[in-house]
Formats: C-alpha cells, sequence, structure tokens
C-alpha cells in the first residue's frame, strides 16, 4: 500500500457513493445494539429491498452519534438528518421520509447544543464511516498521515509534532505525552514495545470502549506512528474481556491492515516493520496501572511494582516500553496530519486539545461528548448535557471514577482542564462525569467507590489492602447511623495515610472520593452521624430500638 | 560499574554504590530502618511500605528497599509524620489478621511484633476484622495458620527465586487476598513442596510453622538466605 494506493481507493470509494442517493448510518455501538440496532438495520434493508430502492440507498453499520440516550441512533447523508429512537418497526416510516422530512419524534435538531457544542478531534467522524471497513477509513482520509510520515518525515520529525502539540495523556494523570515518546525514543535498549491501554475500568466511563468500536483503524494508526516515532517494533493493545465488541473490531481491523501492509514486515514499502497483537484482561480493574497491566501481558499476576524505573526505561520484559491510552492514540494522527501548533492553539494554557467525556447519572443527555478543554463545568451538563431530569436540582458532579471526586455547584463554572479539576479535589480522570441531584447521598456515594476500590485493591501493599477495607467499614458505620465523631476522625486519618504510603496509583487515589465529599459535604456526614439522619433518604439508619418504660 | 557517591542520610555523611538500595546503605551506617516484606537474599517487593523515606525534592515518599541511592541526596527517615504512617501500617497488619501474641507459637521471636515493639504501639487504633481463616496443618512437617499471615509474600519469594518450586503464591485480591499453595490444594497435598522447610524459616511471624512447637518455642534461622542467594548469583555469573 503506497500512498497511491490510498488515493485509489479513495476516488473508487466516492465514485461508488456518488451512484448512491441515501446512505444512512446505524449506530451498532454496545449501548445502542442492547436497543435492538443489529433489528433496526435490518429492517431498514428489508424496507428498502421491498421497496426496490436497495440500488439507490444503503442502510449500513456505523459508530456512535454520542447521544445514548436517545439510542438507536443514526445518521443520514453524512449526518443532514440525525434520527433518534429508531425501531425496526419505523423502518416503512424512515423509508417513506428519506426524500422528505422525517416525522418530528424520530428526528434530532441539528441545532441541539449537544452537537454545535462539541469540537471532535478524537472521535473527528466516527459516527459516520462503517468501523468494519479499512477502505471506508482511507476513503475518510485515514493512513494518509502514516503513509505521509513514513516516506517524508523522519521519526523525530513526528515525535516533534507530538511534543509541540502539547497532548497531555488522557488516561487520567495529564502526563505530558511528547515527554513520555521522546524519553522511549532515547532509551538505548531494544527491542521497544507500545502498549495501548484500554483497560477503561472507571464506573460511568466508556470513551475508549467507543473509541475502539467505532475508530479502530484510527487507534492503530495512531499506535503504528507512535512505534514510528520512538523506534518499537512490537505492541500490545491491552483490551478488557468486558468490551467483545471492541475486541472483535479490533481484530479484524489489525487483519485488514496486515493484509494490506500498514502493519507487518516493511509497512508500505519502508525499512519499517511493526506488528501488534490484542491481549485481553482479566477483569482486574489494577491492570489499568501501568506496571500491573505490563505484569498482566507478561503472563503474570496483575499487581503493580514501585516506579522508578518507569516502563520508558524498563516495562515490558524489562525493555523500554510506550504506554498511553486509547484516547491518546487517537489524537496523534490529526496532529501529525494538521501539525502539533494547531491541536496547541486549542484549550488551555496548560490543557491542549479536546477531551472525551462521558455523561451518565442524572443527566438528560447521557452519552459521549468531546469537547475543547477550557469549556466549563456547566455548560457541559446544562448546555450540552441538557440539565438535570424531572426538575430535580443539581447537587454534585463526579470526574475521575474511583480516583476522583465529586464537585459541587460552587465550582460549576470553573474551566474544566487538569490543574484546575485538581485544586478542587477532584481528577481529570479518564474522562466518566456521573451527575447527581438532590437524590444522591455523598456518604452513599463515597461507601459506593471506597468499595469499588476495596474490592479491586489488588492487596499486594498493606495501606491499599488493609486501608480501603477499613474506610469502607467506617463508612458503612457512618451511613447506617452507628458512628462516633471520633469515627470521623479515624477516617480522615486514614485518608491521609493511604493516600500518602500506598504503593500505585490504586491506592493513592483511592481516599479521594472521601476527602472531597468530605470537603464539600461535611454537613452530611454530620448529619449521620451527630442528627442520625439522611437528608436523601438513601441511607437505611438503624435506629437504636424505643426503651420502653413501663 | 557502578560509581560511589555520597549522601546524607538523617543529616549523617554516608557513602554507597550506586547500585545500593538506600536501605542497605543506611543498615551500613547503623541506621534502622522498619521493614516486614524486605529479607536480603530475596527480590524487593516495596510491599510493606513500611520503609518509606522523605527525600528532599521529591514530593512522594519513597520505599528505602527499591530506590537507590544517588549523589548528594537527602534522606530522612525519621520524621514525625513517617513513625505516625508506621505506626498505622503495624496496627492495619495486626487489625487485619488474628495476632493473639499470648498463645502464638513466636511469640517473643516475631518481626511483626518486634517492630510494634520498637515502635512503642501499645494499642490499636482501628477496629479489628476478625476474620475466619482455616489452619491448615496437612503437611507432615510444617503448618500454615493463615490468621497470623500477614502477605509480605517472603515464602512466595523464597520459594521461587531460591528454591525454585513456586509452591506459594497469593490467591484473591485485595483485603480477600490469601496465601496458597499449588491450585489452592491443601499443604499436604501439594505435587510441588519439597518440604525444604525455606519458607518456614523466612516466615516473620508465627504463620509457618513447624509442627510440634509449643507457645513461644518457635525460633526462626532465616540467615542461610544470603548465603545461598550469594552462591546462586556466583552460578549465574552476576
Amino acid at each position: 500500500m503506497h500512498l497511491e494506493d490510498l488515493q485509489r481507493i479513495t476516488e473508487e470509494h466516492h465514485a461508488a457513493e456518488a451512484g448512491l442517493k441515501h446512505v444512512l448510518y446505524v449506530c451498532s455501538g454496545t449501548a445502542c445494539q442492547s436497543s435492538r440496532s443489529d433489528e433496526v438495520v435490518k429492517a431498514l434493508q428489508a424496507e428498502l429491498k421491498a421497496r426496490g430502492l436497495e440500488a439507490t440507498c444503503e442502510v449500513r453499520q456505523g459508530g456512535c452519534q454520542g447521544l445514548c440516550a436517545r439510542g438507536p441512533m443514526a445518521a443520514l447523508d453524512q449526518g443532514k438528518v440525525v434520527y433518534q429512537h429508531l425501531t425496526p418497526e419505523d423502518a416503512p416510516t424512515v423509508v417513506e421520509t428519506l426524500d422528505s422530512q422525517p416525522p418530528d419524534h424520530l428526528q434530532l435538531p441539528s441545532t441541539m447544543p449537544f452537537f454545535t457544542r462539541q469540537v471532535r478531534i478524537a472521535t473527528q467522524i466516527a459516527g459516520l464511516l462503517d468501523p468494519n471497513e479499512l477502505n471506508s477509513y482511507i476513503a475518510a482520509g485515514g493512513y494518509q498521515a502514516l503513509l505521509d510520515a513514513l516516506s517524508n518525515k523522519t521519526s523525530n520529525e513526528v515525535l516533534q509534532e507530538i511534543v509541540r502539540s502539547n497532548l497531555r495523556g488522557r488516561g487520567g494523570a495529564g502526563y505530558p505525552t511528547g515527554l513520555k515518546w521522546s524519553t522511549v525514543a532515547k532509551a538505548p535498549q531494544t527491542p521497544k514495545y507500545v502498549v495501548v491501554n484500554g483497560d477503561e475500568g472507571d464506573p460511568g466511563a466508556f470513551m475508549d470502549r467507543s473509541l475502539m468500536e467505532d475508530y479502530p483503524f484510527r487507534v492503530l494508526e495512531g499506535m503504528t506512528l507512535a512505534a514510528y516515532a520512538v523506534g518499537a517494533s512490537y505492541g500490545y493493545i491491552y483490551v478488557r474481556a468486558e468490551y467483545p465488541l471492541a475486541v472483535k473490531r479490533l481484530q479484524s481491523a489489525i487483519k485488514q491492515a496486515q493484509k494490506q501492509n500498514l502493519l507487518g514486515s516493511n509497512i508500505a514499502g519502508t525499512t519499517f516493520s511493526f506488528n501488534v497483537e490484542i491481549r485481553l484482561g482479566a477483569g482486574a480493574f489494577v491492570c489499568g496501572e501501568e506496571t500491573a497491566l505490563i505484569a498482566s501481558i507478561e503472563g503474570g499476576r496483575g499487581t503493580p511494582r514501585p516506579r522508578p524505573p518507569y516502563p520508558a526505561e524498563s516495562g515490558l520484559w524489562g525493555k523500554p516500553t510506550l504506554i498511553n491510552n486509547v484516547e491518546t492514540m487517537a489524537n496523534i494522527v490529526p496532529i501529525i496530519q494538521n501539525g502539533g501548533e494547531w491541536f496547541a492553539e486549542i484549550g488551555t494554557e496548560k490543557s491542549k486539545g479536546t477531551k472525551v467525556f462521558a455523561l451518565s447519572g442524572r443527566i438528560n443527555n447521557t452519552g459521549l461528548i468531546e469537547v475543547p478543554m477550557g469549556i466549563t463545568l456547566r455548560e457541559i451538563i446544562f448546555e450540552i448535557g441538557g440539565g438535570i431530569p424531572d426538575g430535580k436540582r443539581f447537587k454534585a458532579v463526579q470526574t475521575g471514577g474511583p480516583s476522583g471526586g465529586c464537585i459541587p455547584e460552587q465550582y460549576l463554572d470553573m474551566p474544566v482542564d487538569y490543574e484546575s479539576l485538581a485544586s478542587i479535589g477532584s481528577i481529570m480522570g479518564s474522562g466518566g462525569m456521573i451527575v447527581m441531584d438532590e437524590t444522591s447521598c455523598m456518604v452513599d456515594v463515597a461507601k459506593y467507590f471506597m468499595e469499588f476500590s476495596m474490592a479491586e485493591s489488588c492487596g499486594k501493599c498493606v495501606p491499599c489492602r488493609v486501608g480501603t477495607a477499613q474506610m469502607y467499614d467506617l463508612l458503612c458505620k457512618i451511613s447506617e447511623g452507628r458512628a462516633t465523631l471520633d469515627d470521623l476522625v479515624l477516617l480522615e486519618s486514614l485518608c491521609d495515610m493511604v493516600k500518602h504510603t500506598s504503593l500505585c496509583g490504586l491506592g493513592q487515589a483511592a481516599p479521594n472520593p472521601v476527602v472531597s465529599t468530605l470537603r464539600y459535604f461535611r454537613d452530611e456526614y454530620l448529619a449521620h452521624i451527630t442528627e442520625k439522619r439522611c437528608a436523601a433518604g438513601v441511607c437505611q439508619i438503624k435506629h437504636e430500638p424505643l426503651e420502653v418504660h413501663s | 560499574m557502578s560509581r560511589v557517591v555520597t549522601l546524607k542520610i538523617n543529616g549523617q555523611d554516608v557513602s554507597g554504590r550506586e547500585d545500593e538500595s538506600i536501605l542497605d546503605v543506611a543498615r551500613e551506617n547503623g541506621i534502622e530502618i522498619p521493614t516486614l516484606c524486605q529479607l536480603d537474599g530475596l527480590s524487593n517487593v516495596g510491599a510493606c511500605r513500611l520503609c518509606l523515606v522523605e527525600i528532599v525534592g521529591v514530593s512522594r515518599l519513597l520505599p528505602a528497599c527499591v530506590t537507590r541511592v544517588a549523589e548528594g541526596m537527602e534522606v530522612n527517615t525519621e520524621s514525625e509524620r513517617l513513625l505516625r504512617y508506621r505506626r498505622m501500617i503495624v496496627e492495619m497488619l495486626f487489625s487485619e489478621g488474628n495476632h493473639v501474641c499470648p498463645v502464638c507459637i513466636s511469640n517473643g521471636h516475631c518481626e511483626l511484633q518486634d517492630t510494634a515493639i520498637a515502635l512503642q504501639i501499645n494499642h490499636i487504633g482501628m477496629p479489628y476484622r476478625f476474620p475466619v481463616r482455616q489452619v491448615d496443618a496437612s503437611h507432615a512437617r510444617y503448618g500454615l495458620d493463615p490468621n497470623r499471615c500477614i502477605l509480605c509474600t517472603r515464602c512466595v519469594r523464597v520459594c521461587d527465586e531460591i528454591e525454585g518450586a513456586h509452591t506459594w503464591d497469593i490467591m484473591g485480591r485485595g483485603i480477600a487476598s490469601q496465601l496458597v499453595t499449588d491450585l489452592a490444594t491443601p499443604w499436604g497435598e501439594s505435587e510441588t513442596c519439597t518440604s525444604c522447610g525455606k519458607c518456614v524459616q523466612i516466615c516473620p511471624t508465627g504463620a509457618l510453622f513447624i509442627k510440634g512447637k509449643s507457645v513461644g518455642e518457635m525460633t526462626k534461622r532465616p540467615d542461610f538466605l544470603p548465603y545461598l542467594a550469594m552462591m546462586r548469583n556466583r552460578k549465574n555469573g552476576s
């Protein structure tokens, strides 16, 4: 495959498309599939056939349109019309109105802030191509960046582009990607490895799943560019086994790319060789931590080890290893295509580009969004997210999963970036945003996340293994109305100790949900302890039996 | 060849080789840093977190057992905060299992007990968890009482790295982690165990013991380990 071949495939694809009057992409992501999008595709195809329109109109499986709450969704003719809540029974109506205006209940207005306020870079046109087809990706400009880089740029030029973009790791901690790449590139040992971390495990996070399902070639191309830049020869994509569709699509993508010589030996006739393999996680959250992930790929028990040495110096089998999150890799291609400066113009001073967030919880527009860094939480939740359902009052938004914190109303107008979120006791995290209204009890929320951390602690180091269990027990005591103020003191000292003494990020961040809720909702803790009262009515307070005087 | 560096530990000027850990250099100079999972001759895992130290210019606390010394480094091993954390770690270990010293075969010869005494712990500030754990007495000569186990994984490492049998391993995760032989079969039925007894000798508590000992009678002799490790390294040419 050479640049000319890409040109040819693109022209052929466009010529074939030109003969079609309508192309309808129905979302085939996990969320829409669970609300029968497969059957919708079949019903629509049958309907077209019945009307003899199959030569001029096509219905295809596409990627995520973002608004999961309104699924199954579909996009007609590059998003001219966006459909919502499709059922197989709607097929006749949809086909009938292809040339005219579909009924309002099936259509979403394109002027919705949900669509207009987004800036899509990582998810660019993920919804408007067939994730199973390499040619569909190539026709949309795919693999131009890689083949151009391989024949016209040195590996250092590719690397410098990423450095200039100021891209930061999208996995949560926000480590500068360019710095990580150059550390691996400078490491003297060979072979080197590139690992893509797709072990997305935070409750309420599904950004990486969607990218792997809808944009597998984009992830692969980014990964190959990364390998070229750092001089790696082999790569692993670590995907959790709970994402079967993502695994299937990635496998198919790897096979197709290998067949077209976009992966493998002497890619596109150059001296650069790179191959990729998928490794499945077995359900341990801690394997998202990079050193535990390495242990897991090596075939060992998924437990972290102390850093330094960092994987960039000594990673997989002791060799220099570049580990990046899926979303980070999805940002590589547009940066190489448009230049690092272009990317660095978007966002805030220290956080560049866009971030994909997964909105869930008590919010109208549950789904996936991509917004520029520096947007306020209020814009995300009330404009793009459509606000809180049932006229309830906003209480807090949880970012960063079990490692993050709860952000109260007073910070809604703060611009979102790595530093600002950290300054108010939360983290950017991988991008999960759980919105809570007045029906949520913050003690219960803290208890939920602590239970998660306790269950997912690997058990290697004492503070995390015992500390999370002790903190969970204390939170249970508080939520059941059995706690005293002394318990609160102990809880706070445990939070401090576990944070500073745990071996890896899981333990170091496990107290965050407690610390942040204590910081902003201390009165709720006190109400549980002193008044034995849960204002939200969530906690089951066990009252002492009344003494009966005879 | 490793370079020689000079550094400060608790204000005291010391020297070390670049490939030595802070713990090595501290011990050579008579500075005590408590440890429970570390043992000379075994690989270091940095799991017990007792040897955490402060290093000037580093925001995080780092485990002395796996952190290499560097030129000009300033280490502090004895701050009020470190002592507080160390006490809490030991209290956590006591609260996690069922440690009843007066009836323990290792009473008086127990590293956990010694560490608690050295840290002047006179009570446990968090609730005991009282887990239900079964004793494994199926082996002919040795026994395992998981109630006294602190999951330091010394036995796992000595069995894997020195004896080469890898009979021991950890099963489960988090607070439910437990020590198992083979694939969680009773010790006595293990097909890999060579009954060498190294695990018993290096166990810091009374969790692994020789049958027939009574309260306070079980003394451990881990001194064989550095010699064996040295001979093995020499054979491997490193």
